[in-house]
């Protein structure tokens, strides 16, 4: 019900912002003309129609369209496919989705491996008086092969089991074609079917047994042929003068003794080619090979059957085509399951269950929720941000108890609690779950990227000495893909913050190093000059002129670095960890849970567009000059 | 008593490709405190390279300058500098670039905003104050410059070619405005310009530079500019006196050209 009104909806705000668009596009075509830049401003109807073309896409190959549009339709599919499963078997035999037909190409294949066993013949150094009875035994299976295929050879037993395979087929097409086969439902197989749970909606992918009455024919038919192809595959061609001819060969090769040779090689390499005999003459044994008129009749039935299921599908086969795309419905032993498109691509609606589900702080995932808050005593949180050498600093050493069994606590072993948050204090909320975890993580790393390489950049914009005593450091480590690094710093670091936090580190201040350097080397010269008569000092020109005249390339580094460093993160996670989203993708990934895996597809693409909508936002409001001076 | 003393001055650029440049050769010359200069000479004959000696920017490759008997080495803020462009800060709004270099001299905010006031007003840019700059008009812009420079209160004015991106209108204004500002405060002001009327209405001396190597050509003394003060500029320009001098400057810089180009040719 709420995924049809949303696709509704959807569609309607589709032709709406193109048709709005369209009329701005007509209205305005008068006063801007191609390649003005300003023809690209604005137009967030284009972010809506963007926006809802890839939800459209989202809904319509996930089948979450046919799932809401048409509920049944998985249910009646799955009863198809029973129908489809139960034929196989018989149309395998026959060239319908084959090339061959089944009998061709094991006589086919049966008179080449005849033909290199008398090859190997000629070639192999038996007794004189062994090679004919081998030639001969070889010979004579070939003709049992063309006895097979002799229509006159045939038993006639074997003709009227195949009379009776096409007949019941016939049968069964014809009653397909009653309208109310296989008649009125019995009471408690439909309440069985009523009582199973939706598409989708329970622990089974889809609704087995028949709700619908064109799906219980489908499903009865299915019983029918199920049997029909048992008793198909059961025909063999071993009429009473084949049996006797088999039995013959078989008696002779057996009661051929493999003479002793003093070479133990060419021993083993008779004895092989004897092994050989045997194998082909199962084969053949199988009577699986025809005359090539007697399946013709079994054939046309097969194809009427095609036909009416055709017809008897009606829309399901436009269904099936059109608002199931990349795949179909497939029936197993005992269940259903969604083939292609449908399976490996979630639905929005499955997806947006499983993201609350996850949500649900009480859920969350392998004991951590995705983001939620925990009650914390201040005194933890400050211990957090002050480093642990804190207390290494203060002078004195750590207090010693007395005589009295009395610690006096000092000056550093008060830092030393401070630092460790060892005091009491109030409690307040604090963000916990794997998204704050993969944000503070990709925050914490920028900020050191900033800290350390914007100043470092600036310098080598400036001087000569540090450009050239840095540049191989950077442009050495920088090259090397951030993944790349990431085993040997999660060994040095740890597998925990610490690494993760300097492999961000890492990638951010490349990224800072670079574009405030630009940013610097970019700085007008009449700037400079002016600064200078107007009486700066150097470190007031590197404040007031340097530093934000590089602020718009130093603000585009940060956007590039958020992006890369969140790219990053996910990966570092994926590697080890316990926690973050990359640990649940990873996690997922390897159980195959397609739909968890969507969720955190969806999370990273949100959490990273903020960042990049926070940065523009910032952008806009940093420099507004931009482009400008 | 002489303000300023250019002596000898030379200026050899080296090209990253190794060629050199003579910029300027043995300029000498004085100016006395409160004259006011233009200097006026084709492309390349190195106006902006004498102005950024002089300023500080650069050290000439030999020769003494001095200002007030100090020796030049560096920028400084007794000589204020305008440029072409105006080179203003654009993340600074009118108000924090006029009073920049008060800031960065750290004086009292109290009186700077008074001063900025002041100013804004001598150059008509009132109640443009929070404005950002990047907003003004070109000829706005280079009035703030203008003013953000004389704030400072410099004993030397350096201007490169501070009206050549204004429009005819404007820049008639600009330049009443460098002459009444000449006038009240008696700054020495050195003007470089590409205009031959400009440069004879901005000068009670004027310098005419030849290229290749730059040095010193011809000098004028000038009434113009000591009538500009009281008389409308456009009189001036009409004046028989103005027309003939015109006349004589241009047709030397043109003889100028053609031995250049001559020289060009021979060589
Ligand atoms: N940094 C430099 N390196 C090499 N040559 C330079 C450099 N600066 C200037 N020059 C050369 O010195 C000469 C004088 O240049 P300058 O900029 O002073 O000319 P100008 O008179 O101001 O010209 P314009 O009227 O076009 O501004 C030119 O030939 C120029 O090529
Ligand atoms: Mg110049």
């Amino acid at each position: 019900m709420i995924v049809s009104t949303l696709t509704i909806v959807l569609v309607i705000l589709l032709i709406w912002s193109v048709y709005y668009g369209r009329n701005i596009v007509r209205t305005e075509k008068t006063d801007a003309v191609f390649g003005n830049p300003s023809r690209a401003l604005r137009g967030w109807h284009w972010v809506i129609a963007g926006a809802t073309s890839i939800m459209l896409l989202w809904f319509y190959f996930s089948w979450d369209i046919a799932r809401a549009f048409i509920p049944t339709s998985g249910n009646e599919l799955c009863q198809v496919a029973k129908l489809n499963r139960a034929v196989n078997p018989i149309r395998a035999n026959f060239p319908l989705d084959n090339r061959l037909l089944r009998g061709t190409l094991l006589l086919q294949r049966d008179k080449e491996q005849i033909q290199l066993l008398q090859q190997q013949l000629d070639k192999m150094n038996f007794a004189p008086d062994e090679s004919p009875e081998l030639r001969s035994i070889i010979k004579a299976m070939d003709g049992v092969l063309t006895a097979q295929t002799d229509p006159a050879k045939i038993d006639p037993q074997i003709v009227a089991q195949f009379d009776n395979i096409a007949m019941r087929i016939s049968y069964l097409v014809d009653q397909m074609s009653v309208p109310n086969y296989p008649g009125k439902p019995d009471f408690t197989e439909q309440a069985q079917a009523m009582k199973q749970s939706d598409w989708g909606a329970g622990t089974i992918e889809l609704p087995v047994l028949p709700m619908t009455d064109r799906g219980r024919k489908f499903a009865a038919a299915s019983l029918v042929m199920h049997q029909i192809a048992k008793d198909y595959m059961a025909i063999r061609n071993n009429g009473a003068t084949i049996t006797k001819q088999l039995a013959e060969i078989r008696t002779r090769y057996q009661n051929f003794v493999v003479r002793p040779v003093e070479d133990a090689a060419i021993m083993a390499q008779h004895k092989r080619f004897i092994r050989q005999i045997d194998k082909i003459y199962k084969r053949i044994d199988d009577g699986k090979i025809f005359p090539p008129g007697l399946t013709q009749a079994v054939e046309a039935a097969l194809i009427r059957l095609d036909q009416e299921q055709h017809r008897q599908q009606g829309t399901l086969f436009y269904i099936d085509a059109l608002i199931m795309p990349g795949g179909t419905i497939m029936a197993g032993n005992s269940a259903c399951s969604e083939q292609g498109a449908g399976r490996w691509l979630p639905k929005p609606s499955d997806t947006f269950k499983t993201f609350l589900r996850l949500a649900d702080p009480a859920v969350g995932y392998k004991g951590t929720p995705l983001l939620w808050y925990e009650m914390r005593p201040v005194a933890e949180i400050v211990a957090w941000v002050i480093p642990d050498w804190l207390p290494e600093l203060m002078p004195g050493e750590y207090p010693r108890h007395n005589s009295q069994g009395i610690i006096v606590n000092n000056i550093k072993s008060k830092t030393y609690n401070f630092a460790t948050g060892n005091y009491n204090s109030l409690s307040v909320p604090f963000p916990i779950g794997h998204i704050w975890d993969s944000v503070v993580r990709v925050l914490a790393g920028l900020l050191l990227g900033i800290i350390f390489g914007v100043p470092l950049g600036l310098f080598m914009g400036l001087s000569r000495f540090a450009k050239g005593y840095f540049d191989p450091l950077i442009e050495l480590y920088r090259p090397v893909p951030p993944l790349a690094w990431a085993p040997l710093v999660l060994t040095i670091f740890g597998i925990h913050d610490d690494g993760k936090i300097f492999l961000l580190f890492m990638v951010a201040f490349a990224i800072m190093v670079i574009s405030a350097r630009t940013g610097a080397t970019g700085t007008q010269l009449s700037k400079v000059h002016a600064a200078h008569s107007l009486g700066a000092s150097n470190w007031q020109i590197l404040r007031q002129v340097i530093l934000p005249n590089s602020l718009p390339e130093i603000l585009t580094g940060i956007r590039i670095a958020i992006g890369v460093c969140w790219g990053t993160l996910v990966a570092a996670e994926m590697l080890a960890g316990t926690t973050g989203i990359g640990f649940i993708e990873n996690v997922a990934r390897k159980q195959s849970d397609y739909e968890i895996i969507w969720v955190t597809i969806i999370l990273l693409g949100v959490l990273g567009l903020l960042f990049d909508l926070i940065m523009r936002w910032v952008i806009a409001r940093a420099i507004p000059w931009r482009g400008k001076g | 008593m002489s303000h300023l003393v250019a002596d000898k001055l030379n200026m050899r650029f080296t090209t990253p490709a190794g060629a050199t440049v003579h910029a300027l050769q043995d300029i000498s010359f004085t100016l006395s405190k409160g004259e006011l200069l233009s200097v006026l000479g084709p492309s390349g004959c190195g106006k902006t390279t004498l102005l950024n000696i002089i300023a500080g920017f650069l050290r000439p490759t030999s020769g003494r300058l001095q200002l007030d008997e100090n020796e030049i080495n560096g920028p400084g803020v007794d000589r204020g500098m305008v440029f072409q462009q105006g080179a203003l800060f654009e993340w600074l709004t009118v108000a924090e670039n006029v009073n920049f270099g008060l800031r960065m001299k750290k004086f009292p905010p109290v009186q700077t905003a008074k001063k900025v006031t002041e100013w804004l007003e001598i150059v008509g840019l009132q109640g443009f104050g929070d404005t950002p700059t990047y907003q003004l008009s070109g000829g706005m812009q280079q009035r703030i410059a203008l003013a953000r420079c004389l704030i400072n209160d410099p004993d030397l004015i350096l201007m490169d070619e501070p009206l050549g991106a204004l429009d005819a209108l404007t820049r008639e204004k600009m330049q009443s405005l460098i002459l009444k500002i000449w006038q009240e405060t008696g700054k020495t002001i050195m003007i470089i310009t590409h205009s031959v009327e400009e440069a004879l209405l901005l000068g009670e001396r004027l310098f005419v530079m030849a290229p290749r190597p730059g040095r010193l050509h011809h000098q004028y003394r000038l009434p113009f500019a000591a009538q500009g003060i009281s008389r409308d500029l456009r009189e001036i320009k009409n004046t028989p006196d103005f027309t003939s001098t015109r006349e004589e400057i241009l047709s030397m810089i043109w003889n100028m050209e053609a031995e250049i180009m001559g020289k060009a040719n021979m060589a």
